[in-house]
């Protein structure tokens, strides 16, 4: 059993017009230690998921059905005393602009004394020691002079850091990291993702990434999953899905990269934008932008705009995708008949 | 899709570049469309005159600070090229994309454009000029007045360089950008609000196309933007300049981006202007240890991870520069004569300039 389970996870937000249904049926699992990327265009569900793991999400949102088992204990329906022992302690955030996260009115130490207090019965002092370690691990020039500075004093990269040391501070069993180096220059994201990495593996963290970052994900985690208006279209290790994407809809967004065209030449693009979660196409959701709706013999694939596809495994990946699903029928059946 | 070919960025534009670059190879024949000389940009922190005076050791004193977004940039653009400008935030990019537009006035040093100075004069003098360039801004959420429909923004910009034109007029000339952009005309009686992020982008494209304008300042117009949609909006640029035999100065931190796109890059920091090299040259072979350092971390998706050059420390602010090279403190090849002297722009072998001291006396 791993470490966090989320099983036909739905979220929805309750609008005046009616439902909007930000997930539908995202399953995945972390194991201790694990480094799980999620990645997706905006408004494809992504930080919802990482929110609703610890019941963050805000009304109107609400979790309308699934489970999240973390360590054995279902964390869905768990009353907010019960959870508040979880959050920030056994599993942590990191949210994406650290000014916003960070309290402009307390110090450093202030904050990250208020938090191991929260959790543990432990005296100032103690406390102050404990961070005093942690910022030393992030690796921030004079962590002693910092425990008594403002958040304003310091600049993006070194937020970034006591963000992560704040995140750290417990010893979490998994850190949720959203777009945790978007707001952050080239060089800075450099540093950050390769000290948040380095500590992963170090302490045996377990770490979900949420970025769209394709880089990112491919340098730091070992499995992903790739979401698209809500759901999960495609997930397996994260160097078979870069090297070897099944579904269209991530072989257009890696296509899509710069790097992989002529420069000069025209980029491949993806026609259309993400579909509105209040007016999500019948079937697949991808398939008014998807190429591959028409057959290679030039007949129309009905499956795609009739029926939402189920996962398919093809070799250690998983796409939700009715063509991948054909081709995989196509090249089991011949195979069958020379085996009789 | 394969991993080898993704893992020679400089190979795959070598062999493209020869038809790239003449802008680049051939820069001293022909005069180039817009010069800057000096530039230089400071921005007052210190707010009017009686907040200025201060308590010294018992004295009055008046105290001033600044911010110094731009120091001394001394850069050419020639006819149908995209220079590219790179750099991290605070490095003053922006600021030169602002100042050549005549959005803000420099504090010292010149812009030419065409042959004739455009920064020392007055709105309505600058008005011919600014029908032949245009700029299109990072932010469409921004840039797009929510109380105006589409198509009175597109009409706006039409009705003030030509103001003879008819009402019929007007409205066909819209219909063309629209349509050049691949928003439909019927869509204009629609407001900003109502289009997604790349829509919006492509309508802020329209806009700066409305009065066929030869150069193009664009200020990170993609990265407000999704993957997918980044690369409809990338085509979108290169086929107007393709087609309109536009000049591009593109400014940008996602060095992807630049090696698609650009004819020229040049790599800003703190405010000066580090290396300027042809697209292929820069990225095959990185001279300033800045440069070097930005190409490496940059998240590739490659299987090996490269080991990026770890800069010590972070950007100074740009309130107090370093003396010297302002990269020095950062620097893992600075010595004592980086420390206190400024390098200037020298040529290379490949065709691009550098300000290193290393690379000056050859230690790089």
């Amino acid at each position: 059993m791993s470490l966090l389970e989320v099983n036909h996870l739905d979220v929805r937000f309750a609008l005046r017009r009616g439902d909007v249904q930000a997930l539908r049926d995202v399953c995945f699992s972390l194991d201790r230690g694990e480094r799980l990327g999620i990645v997706g265009e905006s408004g494809a569900g992504k930080s919802v998921a990482a929110f609703s793991l610890l019941n963050l999400i805000a009304k109107p949102g609400y979790i309308a059905g699934g489970s999240i088992a973390f360590d054995g204990q279902e964390l869905i329906g768990l009353s907010d005393r019960a959870l508040r022992r979880i959050r920030g302690h056994r599993i942590s955030m990191i949210f994406q602009d650290p000014m916003m996260t960070l309290n402009p009115v307390l110090t450093i130490g202030e904050q990250m004394v208020e938090c191991l207090k929260a959790h543990r019965r432990i005296s100032t002092r103690d406390a102050r020691a404990i961070s005093l370690r942690k910022l030393e691990q992030v690796q921030i020039p004079s962590p002693e002079a910092r425990l008594d500075q403002y958040p304003h004093e310091l600049s993006g990269g070194m937020r970034q850091r006591v963000i992560i040391a704040i995140a750290l501070l417990l010893d979490p069993d998994i850190i949720i990291a959203d777009e945790p180096t978007t707001a952050l220059d080239v060089t800075i994201q450099a540093e950050i993702m390769a000290l948040l990495l380095e500590l992963c593996e170090e302490h045996n963290v377990g770490l979900v990434l949420i970025t769209h970052d394709l880089g990112v994900v491919s340098q730091v985690t070992q499995r992903m999953l790739v979401m698209y208006a809500g759901r999960v279209i495609e997930q397996g290790p994260t160097r078979e899905i870069i090297n070897d994407p099944q579904h269209p809809y991530t072989q257009g967004l890696l296509n899509a990269l710069p790097q992989m065209a002529t420069p000069g030449e025209r980029l491949n693009q993806i026609p259309g934008s993400m579909p509105s979660l209040s007016h999500l196409p019948s079937g697949c959701a991808f398939h008014p932008r998807c190429g591959f709706v028409t057959r290679p013999d030039g007949s129309r694939r009905q499956a795609c705009v009739d029926e939402v596809p189920a996962f398919v495994a093809s070799g250690n990946c998983q796409a939700a995708c009715h063509m991948v699903a054909e081709m995989i029928e196509r090249e089991r059946i011949p195979a069958e008949e020379q085996d009789s | 899709m394969t991993t080898a070919s993704l893992s020679t960025p400089g190979a795959s534009t070598a062999a493209s570049t020869a038809s790239r670059d003449v802008g680049a190879t051939a820069p001293q024949t022909a005069e180039p469309l817009l010069s800057i000389r000096g530039l230089e940009k400071r921005f007052s922190l210190s707010g009017d005159f009686l907040e200025q005076l201060k308590f010294k050791g018992g004295k009055l004193v008046r105290e001033q600070k600044h911010v110094h977004a731009i120091n001394g940039v001394d850069l050419d653009i020639q006819r149908g090229e995209a220079l590219c400008v790179v750099g991290e935030s605070g490095c003053g990019k922006s600021t030169v994309a602002r100042t050549v537009m005549g959005l803000i006035t420099p504090s010292a040093g010149e812009i030419r454009y065409d042959g004739e100075r455009i920064d020392d004069r007055s709105t309505k003098e600058l008005l011919p000029f600014r029908r032949r360039m245009q700029m299109i801004f990072q932010n469409p959420y921004a840039s797009l007045n929510p109380r105006m429909t589409i198509q009175q923004t597109l009409e706006e910009p039409i009705r003030l360089h030509h103001p003879d034109w008819s009402p019929a007029k007007v409205k066909d000339k819209v219909a063309e950008v629209m349509n050049a952009v691949g928003i439909a005309p019927d869509w204009g009686a629609r407001y900003g609000h109502e289009f997604s992020g790349g829509q919006r982008q492509r309508i802020a494209i329209a806009r700066a196309l409305a009065v066929d304008p030869e150069f193009i300042v664009a200020d990170e117009p993609i990265s407000a933007l999704d993957v997918s949609i980044q690369a409809q909006v990338l085509n979108l640029l290169m086929e107007a300049q393709q087609q309109r035999n536009l000049t591009y100065l593109f400014i940008t931190h996602d060095l992807a981006v630049v090696e698609h796109f650009g004819t020229r890059v040049a790599v800003m920091y703190l405010g000066r202007v580090c290396e300027v090299a042809p697209t292929a040259t820069l990225f095959a072979t990185p001279r300033h240890p800045y440069t070097q350092a930005l190409m490496s971390a940059i998240p590739r998706l490659e299987d090996d991870r490269p080991q990026h050059i770890r800069l010590q420390g972070e950007v100074p602010t740009p309130v107090n520069l370093p003396s010297g090279c302002v990269f020095h403190g950062r620097c893992p090849h600075a010595n004592a004569r980086c420390r206190e002297e400024v390098p200037a722009l020298i040529a290379t072998d490949q065709g691009g300039q550098v300000a290193c001291h290393g690379v000056e006396e050859g230690r790089l």
